[in-house]
């Protein structure tokens, strides 16, 4: 692995939805270059046939019967929202 | 403890165990307790900032409560006793930061299932502590709101995540805190500190209400100046919980009662993976006492080998990363926590509240995990990890057949000081390579004080199979019979 460019520490950021300054784009690319070569320690390991472990204890995930269970807080929980109005959330026009 | 004795010991200077019979005999209200540890918070805290929130409106509240719940004869062990809770656990009606600017203004709309028990059990929160930002750190430098200090040595760090738990507990604010642990986020501040913490099996304590860094990691657990005070606390926190899917369906055996049993032919394993290079040798040197100490109460030890233990570090750094970038997709500057101002679009609007909000470390390990996870990575990192996972669990699975427990340091060294590694993530990350294989496999483990280098503080590691927290406890136990490191107080806070 060759170590993160400015443009790819940008690309990557997009897909995480972090607004990072251009400024600090080459630092962010050194540190990610070097957590990446830290943990590519793991590849001196040979792990063919390996069954990933997924869950510590290899408990698969407990269902439980359709029914409604919680109650509707709307009002309790909007009342902590940046910005609501009339039960909704808002957010700037996505549509034009 | 002989009564005229405990009377003797100034309230601050107990444990939840002597509180207890001190509020059981009467020699104290809880309103009185509650009052000289707030006013101690309020003198103490300004130096080492280990809370965020102090809630000592609602903890008088509560304190009177509990002392109402004793007077109508039903006072459990725990009713009246004051605890502070990591900022990670959701209150109702409490600012719940996790740490960071994103949630400065967030008031939790619910309690989270450990809060909820806590205070079911008549406990008293006096507010919320300090803590590295999302619980992403080990040296609690990444608050959003600054970093704690060390009460043995202030130019030290706590170190993190639970710094702030750790060093109220210490310099006795409070006599016992709730922490979170993902790779050490307990144990390491209780060795850096002086105390004793427990992270229990992954599943024994509810995550509902315990703001997610890395799901298939984070447990929840006390920190406490003794064993028996961590018994108590866990007594109170374990159990199962319908609400987090990962909670194990299992009762939770009386903690408190087992923490007699003899250590008569114990076997403890000592990898020789966690004492060769990279610990500090002074470090070592209380270490190897403390073992020794468990070899006279009857012990027997056997050198073990966890031979994948140099993965863990690689491996956590992709497993955690990948789920925090997941895990905090949902703070987005639309139902709750920090907006930016005036966003032009909606993409902007996600960016820079994101951008804004979170720190300089989460940023980076949420940047981390998106490149992890992204399209014709996934196999080469996050698989490759859930590989090195196994391997790692397997290593410890083979030595518990060997041995009852795994001992060790918890740390390589003692707390380093403030800003000595804050500029280079990587040495920051090598502060837990003693702690986080544990988590990799959701194995329990303990920290417990055995010494000092210099004036900081040592803390002995104890491992064990899953769900023998009772054990892990014991150990610890018997060991603060017959040693008194437990009982030091850093002397500013005497």
């Amino acid at each position: 692995m060759m170590p993160l460019g400015t443009a790819e520490v940008a690309k990557i950021a997009h897909l995480a939805r972090l607004a990072i300054r251009e400024e600090e784009v080459p630092d962010y690319a050194r540190n990610l270059s070097a957590i990446l070569e830290l943990v590519e320690q793991m590849n001196a390991v040979d792990t063919t046939g390996v069954t990933p472990m997924a869950h510590p204890l290899d408990m698969v995930q407990r269902l439980r019967a359709d029914e409604i269970s919680e109650s509707n807080q709307r009002e309790h929980f909007q009342a902590i929202a940046p910005r609501v109005d009339a039960g909704l959330y808002l957010v700037p026009k996505v549509i034009e | 403890m002989n009564e005229q004795i405990l009377n003797s010991i100034a309230m601050h200077e107990k444990t939840i165990a002597q509180l207890s019979a001190s509020l059981a005999t009467g020699e104290f209200s809880s309103e009185e307790l509650t009052r000289a540890l707030l006013e101690r918070v309020e003198r103490f805290n300004p130096s080492l900032n280990a809370f965020i929130t102090v809630t000592a409106e609602s903890a008088l509240a509560q304190a009177r409560a509990a002392d109402e719940r004793r007077r109508q004869g039903a006072a459990g062990l725990l009713t009246g006793i004051p605890i502070a809770h990591k900022d990670i656990f959701c209150t109702d009606g409490v600012r719940t930061s996790c740490g960071s600017r994103i949630l400065d203004r967030f008031i939790a709309p619910y309690n989270a299932t450990v809060v909820e028990r806590l205070n079911a059990a008549g406990a008293v929160m006096l507010g919320k502590t300090n803590m590295d930002e999302f619980a992403m750190g080990s040296s609690n430098e990444t608050s959003f709101y600054g970093p704690v200090r060390n009460p043995w040595d202030l130019d030290a760090v706590p170190g993190g995540s639970s710094g702030g738990s750790a060093a109220a507990v210490a310099a006795r604010l409070t006599p016992g805190a709730t922490g979170t642990d993902t790779g050490g986020s307990i144990r390491q501040p209780a060795a850096l500190c002086g105390i004793t913490g427990i992270k229990p099996t992954y599943g024994r304590v509810s995550r509902w209400g315990m703001i997610a860094y890395a799901s298939s990691l984070d447990q929840g657990g006390p920190m406490a100046r003794t064993a028996e005070d961590c018994a108590l606390l866990l007594g109170a926190m374990a159990g199962f919980d319908l609400r987090d899917s990962t909670s194990v369906d299992r009762p939770a055996p009386d903690y408190a009662a087992l923490l007699d049993q003899p250590l008569t032919g114990l076997k403890i394993g000592l990898p020789k993976e966690y004492f060769g290079e990279g610990l500090d040798s002074a470090v070592a040197r209380v270490v190897e006492d403390a073992i020794a100490e468990y070899r006279k109460l009857g012990a027997e030890t056997v050198e073990i080998s966890l031979p994948n233990s140099h993965l863990a570090i690689p491996a956590y750094y992709v497993v955690a990363p990948a789920e925090c970038s997941s895990n905090l997709a949902r703070f987005d500057g639309v139902r709750y926590g920090h907006r930016c101002e005036n966003p032009k679009d909606l993409l902007d609007l996600y960016t820079r509240s994101r951008g804004e909000g979170f720190g300089a470390e989460v940023q980076r390990r949420i940047l981390v995990g998106t490149f992890a996870l992204s399209a014709g990575y996934y196999d080469a990192y996050y698989l490759k990890a859930q590989q090195i996972r196994r391997l790692i669990s397997d290593d410890f699975r083979q030595a518990f057949a060997q041995v009852d427990v795994i001992m060790g340091p918890t740390s390589p060294t003692v707390a380093f000081n403030l800003g000595e590694k804050v500029d280079d993530p990587i040495t920051m990350y090598l502060s837990d390579i003693y702690t986080i294989a544990v988590n990799l496999a959701g194995l329990p483990g303990l920290s417990l004080p055995v010494g000092f280098v210099g004036q900081r503080p040592v803390g002995l590691q104890v491992i064990g199979d899953y769900f023998t927290e009772d054990r892990l406890l014991n150990v610890a136990h018997r060991y603060q019979q017959v040693t008194d490191w437990h009982q030091r107080a850093p002397t500013a806070f005497a």
